[in-house]
Formats: structure tokens, sequence, C-alpha cells
């Protein structure tokens, strides 16, 4: 069995035998039962004014309730992403487990690349427990499967990003909240680094608002998929793997 | 199967280990003994890979640590100072985790971890969380851990630290145990350990190695310079002088140094050190005679290993004798 195949294994059991795993599906069943409540109440008493004032097309649910219901889930993934990643190294380093891995005859990029993984497939189970609530609008509706696909396959290449990110901050820290509160700070500055674009349009700008994690994840949940957006997410989490590799070599040399 | 040459680690401000340099042969018992902070774990972290050298160089069983990783780490066992367990996973499944980890054969996986849960006895507690064993538990299961995948060489650090005194002694009997197939390693600052299980003794000080030998052979060769306790009183009715018994036994030829130690019941005690080599126990024995005082006890003080460890780790008494050829022995 390959090295990456046994670390992987390993943290996908301490997630599920942990409370941490059910902990998360809880919370993102709660949120995004209540976005999609909100999302699909509100489609529902407008698509009723349209009526009554006389429109004769029916509003699109793809066009209304998924891009928004999938635009929020990232929001989620803004929390959720540093409760999974503070323990990935952090833990390691502080109970001294660590060191078993770094003696095994393992490679350090095999152990970052199993725990990106594992963490990215209990994110995708989160995205999976999102996914349930879409499922009602194909019991009362006939939406487009296709865009909804798309818009999870954005998600996830924003999920792996932002875990790959978290995993660097994790190799530097021995403590927990410090790992998980880096991780939020940076999460969140790449989150709202857009919002410059609302009053300058220079150079500086358009470059910061590149850099914006979730201008990429829009055309993913119109239903577009864009090479260059794919290649910035891919480009994202090669770096924040890259980061993790250096770290844990330097861990070596300073430790 | 150890070979370490000039081994030196720096960390951004101090020199952890400096120009260390020893072998191990096949199958031997080394004693890795210093006090806290004189190098031990990071000489031990080099030849496990977990520290590249700053310079020098480590070979485990003919590769080397910072060429060949890789077929080094296949070949040990590694048990740190804190057993390196998962307080979430059952023993068995730890094990199973380890050896899969050190690549054991997935059809001889299962076979190897009761073999080793058996030998550390740890068997009875398989299907237990880790974290609610006690300390001797989770002592041996780190063991069970360094030994599943059968390594050439096993490296121990403080393998009996925090333990119970029958838990050590049981530690102490499983890695003799280990001994005839394993080459190993073990870093303590507990002396009797060192005397009861090893073969061999490298004594490490301040980054330094300052005494390399066969635990027989250093006691034996402090013991050439031999000290004698002594105690004397007066024949009844006359008095002596503490003074002037120091001057009589100093002047007994060979006598290179004569301690006054505290009376007890009324008997004068002194330590007698002699020159290396020289018997000088029948001429103490005469001429306290012929002064004509009581002798009531004479017998020789072996140096234990403690004090030959003090002896060669306390900076102020290198400059005794025994310490300065151990030096350039080692």
């Amino acid at each position: 069995m390959s090295s990456l195949w046994i670390i992987c294994r390993k943290e996908l059991k301490s997630y599920f035998v942990s409370p941490i795993a059910y902990g998360l599906m809880a919370f993102v069943a709660l949120i995004a039962g209540w976005f999609f409540y909100n999302l699909t109440a509100s489609f529902v008493s407008y698509s009723m004014q349209m009526q009554m004032s006389g429109q004769s097309r029916p509003m699109d649910m793809n066009e209304i309730i998924v891009p928004n219901m999938l635009g929020n889930m990232s929001i989620i993934f803004l929390f959720v992403v540093p409760m999974i990643t503070m323990r990935m190294f952090a833990e390691e380093k502080r109970t001294g487990t660590i060191e078993l891995l770094l003696t095994s005859p393992i490679t350090d990029l095999q152990i970052i690349l199993g725990k990106w993984l594992a963490a990215l497939i209990l994110l995708i189970c989160l995205l999976g427990i999102s996914a349930l609530n879409l499922m009602v609008l194909f019991m009362y509706g006939q939406p487009d499967w296709r865009p909804i696909a798309v818009g999870y396959l954005g998600l996830i290449f924003l999920g792996g990003s932002l875990l790959a990110i978290g995993e660097f901050i994790s190799t530097t820290s021995k403590n927990q909240i410090v790992a998980g509160a880096g991780t939020f700070a940076i999460c969140l500055l790449l989150w709202v680094l857009n919002w410059i674009t609302q009053f300058d349009t220079s150079t500086t700008a358009t470059v910061l608002s590149y850099i914006c994690i979730v201008t990429h994840l829009d055309p993913f949940v119109k239903g577009i998929i864009d090479s260059k957006d794919v290649i910035f997410y891919l480009s994202v989490i090669f770096f924040g793997l890259f980061l993790s590799a250096r770290s844990m070599e330097s861990l070596r040399w300073r430790a | 199967m150890i070979k370490v040459s000039g081994l030196t680690k720096r960390y951004a401000r101090n020199v952890a280990v400096n120009n260390v340099s020893f072998e191990v042969a096949k199958g031997e018992i080394v004693g890795f003994l210093g006090p806290n902070g004189a190098g031990k774990t990071t000489t031990m972290r080099v030849l496990t890979c977990f520290l590249p050298p700053s310079d020098g160089q480590a070979e485990v069983a003919g590769f080397d640590v910072v060429k060949n990783p890789m077929d080094v780490k296949k070949r040990i066992g590694y048990l740190p100072e804190t057993p390196p367990l998962y307080p979430e996973m059952e023993v068995e499944e730890y094990l199973l985790f380890a050896g899969r980890l050190k690549g054991v054969p997935s059809s001889q996986l299962s076979a190897r971890v009761k073999e080793v849960s058996e030998r550390c006895s740890v068997a009875d507690v398989s299907k237990k969380l880790i974290s609610k064993l006690s300390k001797g538990y989770r002592q041996r299961v780190g063991l069970a851990q360094a030994i599943v995948h059968n390594p050439d060489v096993l490296i121990l650090d403080e393998p009996t630290s925090g333990l119970d005194p029958k838990q050590i002694i049981e530690t102490r009997e499983l890695i003799k145990s280990l001994a005839g197939d394993h080459t190993i390693i073990l870093s303590t600052h507990i002396l009797p350990e060192v005397e009861s299980m090893c073969e061999k003794v490298i004594i490490i000080n301040k980054g330094r190695v300052v005494a390399t030998d066969s635990v027989n052979n250093l006691t034996h060769r402090l013991r050439g310079a031999e000290a004698v306790a002594i105690e004397v009183s007066a024949r009844e009715g006359s008095t002596i002088e503490t003074a002037q018994v120091q001057q009589r036994l100093e002047q007994v030829s060979g006598v290179s140094r004569v301690i006054t130690k505290e009376p007890k019941s009324g008997n004068l005690r002194f330590e007698v050190e002699s020159l290396q080599g020289r018997h000088v126990r029948p001429d103490l024995a005469r001429a306290i005679h012929e002064a004509g005082w009581s002798l009531h006890e004479l017998h020789p003080v072996s140096f234990s290993l403690e004090e030959i460890f003090l002896q060669l780790t306390s900076a102020d008494t290198t400059a005794q004798v025994p310490a300065a050829q151990l030096e350039g022995a080692a």
C-alpha cells in the first residue's frame, strides 16, 4: 500500500473516530439548511409576485437558488477550513508523533499530500451534506444538474486551495489555536481582496482582485469551467503544498 | 553497524553536538550516557534522520543518513523520549499503522503486530485506547512500535524514564532480550541502568564524547588508582590528633592524597588515594600498627560508574589523572 494512502487513511480515521467530522457535518447541515430555506422561501414568494404581475416566463431555479447557495457555501468554508487544518501538524508536533512520521521510511511529500487528501475528502463529505438540500429541488422541479456539478467542482477547488494554505500554516506552529487563527486570518484576507475594485481600477487593484480567492469561484457557480480559474486554483494548491514541504524541511534544520 | 565521525550539530546560537565520533558493532548494546542537555537526543535524532547534521558523517548499516535516508529509516527503530503515540487509536490499530508506515508487507503485518505485542507484553491491552493507558504501558507500546518492522538497529531515548521501579526492571529485561538480533543504542542519565544493561558505554558531556569504553574497562581503569577507606582510633588511655594521623599516612610510599572524613563514634576516618598501580593497603596497615593506633577498618573503595561519570562530566575534576587519560583514549 502506498505510504501516501497510509497517512490519508490514518487521518480520515482520526477525523471520523473523533467528534471533529460529525461536529463539522452538523454545523454544515445546520447553516446550509438555513441558507437553503431562506433562498427557497424568497424564491417562492418572489415567483408568486411575478405571476401575479403577469410575467409569463417562469423563474429559473438554476439562476437564483443554485448560484447563491453555492456562493454561500464558500462562506462556510471560511470557518470550516481552519477547524480542519489547525490540528494537521500542530497536534503532531505537540504530542511528538511527528517524530514517528519523520523517522519512518516515507517522504515529507507523502505526509503532506496524504494529510491534504484526507482533509479534502472530509471537505467533500461536508459538501455532500449541503448537496442534500439541493436534492429537494429535483423533487419539486427540473433544475439542470450540470451547472450544479460544475459549481461543486469549483467549491472543491476552492476548498483544496484553502486547505493547502491552512496546512502550510499548521506546519509553522505547535499551537492549534495559533494555527487555526492564522489560517482564518489569511483566508479572510484572501477573501476580501476584491473589495478594492469597488473604488479603484489601477493595476494594483486588478492584481489584488485577481489574487482574491472567491472571484475565481463566480464562473464555476454560474456553471462555467474556465481554464484560467482552474489554473488559478491548481497553482494555489501547488503553492500551499510547496510551502508546507519547505516548512517541514526547515523544521528539520531548525528543530 | 553504526559509524559516526566528526558529527557536529549547530543550532542558531549554540553547538549541541561537537565533533562526536564513535562506532557500534553489530549486536552490541551501547549506553549513551550524559547529563541532561549533553547532546544525547540530538545525536540520536541525527542517526534517525530526524535532524540533518551540520557537519560530519553518520552511517547506519552502511548507509549515510544524509544521502540515503530512506535506507537508513527502513533499518532503524526509534523510541523518542516521549513515545510517539496517537491517543485516539487503539493499541493494535496503532501498531498496525506503525507497521504499515515502516513498510512491513501486509501479508506479515498482523503476525508481526501480534508477536511484538506479546514480546512487549501489551497484548492484554490491544483493544484499549492509548489515551487510557498508564505510563508504563505507553512506554512499552512505544517500544513495540520501534521493533515492529524488525529493524537492525534500535535507538532508544531514555527508555525507562518516568517508570516505576518494577516497570524499569521489566523494560530493562525486555531490552536485554532484544540484544542478540538488534544493535541497540540507548541513552540515559541513570547509571545503574548502563551497568546492568550495556556492554559498552559512550559518555558525552556538553556535546563532546569524553569517554568510550566497555563498562568493565572503564570501572577497571579508574580503579587502578585505588582509594582506601580507613578508620582509626587511639589505644585506650592515649589520644590522637587528626593531623598527626594524616601526616603519617601521607608518608606511606605510593599514597597520593589523604582526605579527612567526618569522625564516627569516636573513630577518625580517612580516605586514602594511591598512585596508579600501587597497592598500598599492606603498607598502610603496617604504618598504623607501628604508630600504635587501633585499626578498625581498612577496605578499598571502588569507583562506581557514578563517580567516574561525575569525574568525567564535571569540569573542575577533569584535570585528574584518569579523566585526562580517557580523553586521550576517546
